[in-house]
């Protein structure tokens, strides 16, 4: 065993993810649910396993309570090491004061005797925004291969979306040449993964002088990068083909559940050889009544199931009673949904209570007005009394 | 209140391995898979956790590999620990080891780790016996009753063919044992040792040692019935729901058990949860004409055909048009498309291929063993 690293991993997992609304109005966007027993967080850590890297720093800062119970001493993901292996790592204060981390560049400043710590040729940094499985380790090699000083993972995206996102210019070689945030006119389509791989010497440098910099929002995507580029420093996009997707809202949460759901779509998470870790509930496999009908959907430990299941996702413990009707929706851990409930096209929370003969959301098709038809929301623990409406689009985020 | 912290565990893995000969034919009693996502000894282990114990020592004399395999360091059970923890007792001794043909033996094997333990009292279990037991109040009433040795016991009428490995118990009205019995003829009602007992650390390392000198080994027939008059055994009884594995035949019905909601909220409830090793299972897929009724499916399994009054443990296959009736599939079990099978028990990884039709019956649910394709 050595105390050196080649590799170590920065995960930026203080985001508010505001856009989630009732989600995360108690927990960090990376604690959300996903996926029937999974947490966004899992799939970055479980490909920092599967990559073989070891040593994770995971900066924390808004509502930190969930995650950090989720996340414990990393076992789960098996990264409870005698050296490096998973770390929280929330702002601090020291001799000169302290601050909050002011934007994603400074969250590692301020760690910057964590990564030295372990002397590292390299640091990988990642966001727990994204549910995807990559080898980070053949993504480190690329970087190698091409002597860079960073390397940022792309995806192509369709041409009319690519306004939505941090846009790199690279040229044949794939060496990016300009960067661009949210183009009006994008010049390619491949968008920033948000997954950097720097010299860790390189990176530091940077990212002092980056904080001496008063004007600097401190960010990897607005500073950081295009200081490196007006330096004219080795800078590559490394191709990803694999599948990718953002949660950050409503809908790309609730699209991207729904993407297990489908055959066609590329994220396996029955592949034994890149499992998802997750910290498992300790409860009974799931029990499907004489009455139950389930079609097309997952549902995994802790289950009760006693109504109709379609095209839906039941996190642990969930129950379902009888005459209920869950129809492409996704029910989080320990929700109870009572006799003769219907709900279509929604997410409810954790521990919601839905009463009996509610009915939550709606179909597209029986929206006569597009503009009002989205995925019905209801807020973790929230209480909905038997018998009560609750409109497609709508968020309760408190007991009605 | 007695203090838990004063007792250490016991758990006997092997015990009754022949009872169950197709199930345990390449593993012990403990591993014997159960429930989807189960192990028998899950039930003692958690139980022992759940009551506050944190050392246990966990007997095994052969066929241990799955055994060592499943509870792993102890971590799932909460018992890695610097101090105290789990600790697994293969056959152990001087150049006199013999694999140990009775409780007896097997206790004299573990001496040593007895004698390291600051325990006070030691609570035993076998496999063999599925319940959620507070070990707790067993405790107390070992202590309340003054006695040299508790016995769990449950009050309850005898299955047909079922006495002959039954060790059952009289007892008088402050349910002191007066006299046991160790398969008898019997039919009818009767106080069902439940294989559990609760003893005074001292007390049963002497008991050992001078069982070892006069060649006794085992336990119920040497001691319980020869000494229940000289030494003080009391009763304890269990009033929750109990079922013993004492054939392939009670290994079907106890899974089949489970179907029932009461039976799972005994079992499992939340504050005295059954801990399990844990394999990271991604959750159950259902396919477009997929249909489960009355089942109980563990993580991992891909479910496409149609599956009834059945136990599912992880990462089982349905294929698409197979009808899985009464059935009991242990893990990585594959039924092939258009398949149909009732009343079977299969060992793990057993793959049953397209269009095959087989049947057990409710009486003689056929076992397919580990491995086989059909």
């Amino acid at each position: 065993m050595t105390t050196k690293k080649e590799c170590v991993a920065m995960l930026l997992a203080g985001g508010q993810g505001s856009r989630l609304y009732v989600l995360t109005q108690q927990m960090a966007k990376p604690a959300v649910p996903f996926g029937g027993k999974y947490r966004i967080i899992d799939f970055p850590l479980s490909n920092c396993t599967n990559s073989g890297i070891d040593t994770v720093g995971v900066l924390t800062q808004y509502q930190p309570l969930v995650l950090n119970a989720y996340l414990g001493n990393g076992q789960p993901w098996d990264l409870d090491r005698v050296y490096g292996g998973l770390h929280v790592l929330p702002p601090y204060q020291s001799t000169k004061g302290g601050t909050w981390y002011k934007g994603t560049a400074n969250a590692i400043y301020q760690n910057i005797s964590f990564v030295d710590a372990y002397d590292p040729e390299y640091v990988i940094i990642l966001s727990g925004d994204h549910i995807y499985k990559m080898d980070y380790a053949e993504m480190l090699s690329y970087h190698k291969r091409h002597r860079a000083d960073a390397t940022i993972a792309v995806i192509e995206v369709e041409m009319q979306e690519a306004s939505r996102f941090g846009i790199m210019n690279a040229d044949d070689e794939d060496r990016i040449f300009e960067f661009e945030e949210k183009p009006k006119n994008p010049k390619s389509n491949l968008a920033s993964m948000g997954i950097y791989i720097f010299n860790w010497n390189k990176l530091k440098q940077y990212l002092v002088d980056d904080e001496n910099d008063p004007h600097s929002s401190n960010d990897f995507g607005k500073n950081i990068i295009p200081a490196m580029l007006n330096a004219n420093e080795r800078m590559f996009a490394y191709h990803f083909n694999g599948y990718w997707k953002d949660v950050g809202t409503i809908d790309s949460l609730w699209e991207a559940n729904m993407d297990l759901l489908n055959p066609n779509i590329p994220l396996d998470l029955y592949d034994k050889s890149w499992r998802i870790y997750s910290r498992n509930p300790v409860a009974p496999p799931h029990y499907m009544s004489p009455m139950a009908r389930v079609e097309s959907s997952m549902v995994t430990e802790g289950c009760n199931v006693y109504g109709n299941v379609d095209f839906s996702i039941l996190f642990p413990g969930v129950t379902i009673e009888e005459e209920a009707v869950i129809t492409d929706s996704i029910i989080m851990p320990g929700a109870v949904i009572k006799k003769g409930a219907v709900v279509e096209y929604s997410i409810v929370g954790e521990h919601a209570v839905i009463g009996e003969n509610v009915h939550i959301g709606a179909r597209p098709e029986a929206v006569e007005n597009k503009e009002n038809w989205g995925v019905a929301v209801i807020g973790p623990q929230v209480h909905v009394s038997d018998g009560k409406v609750v409109a497609p689009k709508q968020m309760v985020a408190d007991n009605i | 209140m007695s203090d838990i912290r004063k007792a250490v565990g016991i758990v006997f893995a092997n015990m009754h391995d022949e009872l169950v000969k197709d199930l345990t034919s390449d593993r012990t009693m403990g591993s014997v898979p159960f429930g989807g996502r189960y192990r028998l000894v899950d039930f003692p282990l958690s139980n022992m956790v759940n009551a506050g114990i944190t050392k246990v020592g966990l007997i095994t004399k052969a066929n241990y590999q799955s055994l060592m395999d499943h509870v792993g360091s102890g971590r799932d059970w909460d018992l890695t620990r610097k101090r105290e923890g789990l600790h697994i007792l293969p056959p152990y001794g001087g150049h006199d080891a013999v694999m140990y043909r009775g409780k007896i033996e097997a206790l004299a094997g573990a001496l040593s780790f007895l004698r390291h333990s600051q325990a006070e009292y030691v609570i035993m279990s076998d496999c063999d016996t599925i319940l959620n037991m507070d070990f707790r109040e067993m405790l107390d009433v070992h202590l309340k009753s003054g006695a040299d040795l508790t016995v769990a016991y449950a009050h309850a009428t005898l299955l047909p063919g079922q006495s002959r490995n039954t060790v059952l118990f009289e007892v008088d009205e402050t349910r002191r044992v007066t006299s046991v019995l160790c398969g008898t003829v019997a039919n009818g009602p009767g106080n069902i040792s439940l294989n559990i007992m609760v003893a005074g650390k001292s007390f049963l390392e002497e008991l050992v040692q001078e069982s070892m000198a006069r060649g006794y080994y085992n336990l119920d027939r040497d001691i319980l019935q020869r000494s229940c008059g000289e030494i003080h055994i009391q009763g304890y009884e269990f009033k929750g729901y109990f079922r013993k594995i004492q054939s392939t035949k009670s290994f079907y019905d106890a899974n089949m058990d489970l179907l029932n909601r009461d039976v799972r909220a005994q079992l499992f409830p939340e504050n005295r949860a059954i801990y399990t090793k844990v394999r990271d299972e991604a959750p159950v897929r259902y396919g477009m004409q997929a249909a489960a009724r009355n089942c109980l499916i563990a993580d991992g399994c891909t479910i496409e055909g149609e599956v009834e009054n059945s136990i599912i443990f992880r990462g089982v296959y349905v294929q698409k048009g197979a009808r899985v009736r009464n059935s009991i599939l242990m893990q990585g079990t594959v039924v092939g498309q258009k398949s149909d099978i009732q009343y079977m028990i299969t060992d793990k990884d057993v793959t049953i291929t397209d269009y095959r039709t087989i049947a057990g019956s409710f009486a003689y649910p056929v076992f397919v063993s580990k491995g086989s394709v059909i």
